[in-house]
């Protein structure tokens, strides 16, 4: 399929072949449904709907639910205010949710829509109920990606809800980034078991791995409390995880409530998670339970039996900057060589980081934001890899370079396992050593010649 | 059928200029349909006798997609038949998309068929062309001939100025043309000397000089042109002296764009201070 890709690289300035990204109302999306009871509404024509609903649920494989304020071309002409009454007229009267998070398109963001007078409006006309919450933020896509969208709702969060009330609690906040609904659970437990009460915003567990009970809920039981995010602005400090998905929110706590925040990197792989659970110590003043430090244990055990195969690989890695960053440190810690590394996302501190990472340890990489997939193939074309790591799209080009691929991050939609497992903690890290490997050794095992087609590995 | 639309800055008179000028040849026996293209949706009041007719987006607005022709359209002054796009109100959505849907909109209703037998359309646009959306009736053929009202007034000359550099990134793709200035006085000093300068360094002419009287106000208080309100009044003259030129017109140019200094130089020369 992808047999057409020269090898030879040619100067592109304003063209993405097979882009890294996607569209800002997707994370918002998907943010937007880790809060509990609420129902994410798209303000602009039912093909952005349909189509963020559509990709989501492709790679969570369940129903996700959201409402449209169905733009026609009279709406672009007047303003989508009336349609956003209407919507919010129906969406309280049918389908009763206890939130709206309302995100915008880039046809609602062209015209300049102001969400918040209409919503102000909608409100003084008795429109919202009193007690229910709409809430929004801006997304057009012509601006950053899928990631920026998920900070955005997220910060959104924080705007609409968290309260300076002048006490502290001892709980913590915690911004997970743009992870697996079994991320967000293992990140939760990690806290927990660190003895800390944490809040987790936001928090699909719960509602995009959501069990079969042959009963359809609207409105799962998982995700943030509204009244949880109200205290969040009397939380002692905040956790961001990831800077690209996580540090707008934490920063705007602070600047609103005056809760400190700290950025770390996502906890996927030894190292960023040593340093998750270390501020975890920090925060508790105790020593890590015998569960966690088992958990590290383990991986560790890993890394060292199975060294040989993971020691000198070259691997080709793309994705979501915040994973991206993590993962090329847990690589780099297993003795690999990540040589090229892409993010759709845009943003300069993306290439200082990942640098910074391979300095000394990786001589000549090809490191990458705001590029494509058709880049990385050139790349692999012109320095192949033993592994690439990434998200479905991937395939084919694993498949035209028959190269081992291991599915990481998002969308996955041809596998599942993500929504269920999580990539992040030590429990994560193992998971993926398991997936590497097995990639690994597949290849080791087919390519072999009988004389040395080894029985123990 | 010629396709005319009327460019210029804003408040220099463009549907005054238009509607007078249609009277002026709707006078003479021939068809004509002025398009509105301005949200205020005021560019046929004086064919109309007043604000009349719904406008197209309107009944868009309101009937949805299902609209016909009579819906929009209303015949005036010695049946010009007269069509506003109109627009959101001030502040709210997007007017250039307005434009946009409302001319589409026309064509699949069929409003430019044969069958009506027009001899002229006229779209009055808006001001400035701030966005694609206001450039919509020189995109793709739909007007073929622009005049440009202005005066000596410098802001107006800007204007007409900053039009020619839109008329001409359209001419060079398509078949629109530069057909001359038309001068609504303001009684500046040496204006027509000024317009006629301009008009040559931009490889047009001024097809006339409007020159200015009471006498048009007093007809639009009326809500009426001075054709049809005072016809032997010597300014509805000037009106079908412009109606006229326009029929006989038969120079239609790219227009060269001046940069700012060369206007500000020109300007100089013709000594707004002597």
């Amino acid at each position: 399929m992808l047999d057409m890709t020269p090898k030879e690289i040619f100067e592109r300035k304003a063209l993405r072949i097979n882009p890294a990204k996607t569209c800002q109302p997707i994370g918002a999306m998907y943010a937007a449904l880790g809060i509990h009871g609420c129902l994410p509404h798209s303000h602009g024509s039912q093909g952005c709907c349909a189509y963020h609903r559509s990709h989501l649920t492709r790679h969570y494989k369940e129903p996700v639910m959201a409402s449209t304020s169905s733009f026609t071309e009279g709406a672009s002409v007047f303003g989508g205010g009336a349609n956003l009454r209407q919507a919010l007229k129906t969406i309280f009267q049918v389908y009763d949710p206890e939130i709206v998070a309302v995100h915008t398109t880039c046809l609602s963001e062209t015209i300049g829509d102001d969400i918040p007078s209409l919503v102000k409006k909608a409100r003084e006309d008795g429109i919202v109920p009193d007690g229910k919450y709409v809430i929004h933020a801006n997304t057009p896509s012509y601006v950053g990606s899928h990631v920026t969208g998920f900070s955005n709702m997220t910060t959104a969060m924080v705007k609409y809800f968290s309260e300076k009330n002048g006490g502290r609690t001892s709980a913590i906040n915690i911004v997970p980034g743009y992870v697996e609904p079994s991320d967000m659970a293992e990140i939760k437990r990690l806290a927990t078991e660190m003895g800390l009460e944490a809040i987790l915003f936001p928090d699909t567990s719960g509602v995009l791995d959501a069990p079969q009970t042959a009963r359809f809920s609207m409105y799962p039981k998982g995700g943030v409390k509204v009244d949880a995010l109200k205290k969040t602005g009397s939380s002692r400090a905040t956790l961001s995880l990831g800077k690209f998905a996580s540090e707008a929110a934490g920063a705007l706590l602070e600047q609103m409530c005056d809760v400190p925040y700290q950025c770390l990197d996502l906890p996927i792989g030894i190292s960023s998670t040593d340093r998750f659970i270390e501020a975890l110590i920090e925060f508790s003043g105790q020593t890590p339970p015998a569960t966690i430090t088992d958990e590290r244990g383990r991986v560790v055990d890993v890394m060292t039996d199975m060294l040989q195969y993971f020691h000198g690989k070259k691997v080709a890695l793309f994705g979501d900057p915040d994973h991206v960053i993590s993962m090329t440190e847990f690589l780099v810690d297993l003795g690999m060589k990540p040589i090229h590394v892409v993010t759709g996302t845009p943003g300069k501190y993306f290439e200082h980081r990942i640098k910074k990472i391979l300095d000394g340890k990786v001589k000549h990489a090809n490191v990458r934001a705001f590029s494509d997939l058709f880049m990385l193939h050139q790349w692999i074309k012109n320095e192949p890899v033993d592994l690439l790591i990434g998200n479905t799209y991937g395939k084919y080009i694993a498949r035209a370079e028959d190269i081992p691929f291991v599915r990481f991050g998002f969308p996955i939609l041809d596998r599942i396992g993500h929504s269920y497992f999580p990539t992040t903690g030590y429990r994560g890290a193992l998971r993926l050593l398991e997936k590497m490997l097995d990639a690994i050794l597949d290849r080791l095992d087919r390519d072999a010649p009988e004389s040395s087609f080894e029985l123990v590995m | 059928m010629r396709k005319i639309a009327i460019y210029g800055k804003g408040g220099i008179g463009k549907s005054t200029t238009t509607q007078n000028t249609v009277a002026g040849l709707a006078e003479m026996g021939k068809r004509v349909m002025i398009v509105g293209c301005d949200p205020k949706a005021d560019a046929t009041r004086l064919m109309l006798g007043g604000l009349a007719q719904k406008t197209v987006l309107d009944t868009l607005r309101e009937e949805g997609e299902d609209v016909e022709l009579e819906d929009v359209m209303k015949e005036g002054f010695k049946g010009v038949r007269c069509v506003e796009s109109g627009g959101p109100e001030p502040g709210v959505g997007c007017a250039g998309r307005g434009i946009i849907t409302s001319i589409s909109l026309l064509e699949q209703l069929g409003a430019y068929d044969d069958e009506h037998e027009l001899d002229y359309v006229f779209y009055d646009v808006l001001g400035d062309v701030v966005c694609g959306g206001f450039a919509m009736p020189i995109r793709e053929g739909k007007a073929e001939e622009i005049y440009i009202v202005l005066s000596g007034e410098m802001m107006a000359m800007y204007a007409a100025n900053n039009i020619s550099k839109g008329i001409k990134k359209y001419a060079e793709s398509g078949k629109v043309r530069l057909g001359g200035l038309i001068c609504n006085s303001r009684k500046v000093d040496r204006e027509e000397e000024l317009i006629r300068a301009f008009a040559e360094k931009l490889g047009t002419q001024m097809i006339y000089f409007v020159p200015r009287d009471n006498m048009v106000q007093k007809a639009e208080i009326h809500r009426k042109t001075v054709i049809d309100y005072s016809p032997d009044h010597p300014q509805a003259d000037h009106y079908r002296n412009l109606a006229k030129a326009i029929e006989e017109n038969d120079m239609f140019v790219i227009p060269n764009p001046m940069t700012q200094d060369e206007l500000e130089s020109l300007l100089m020369e013709y000594g707004l201070y002597d």
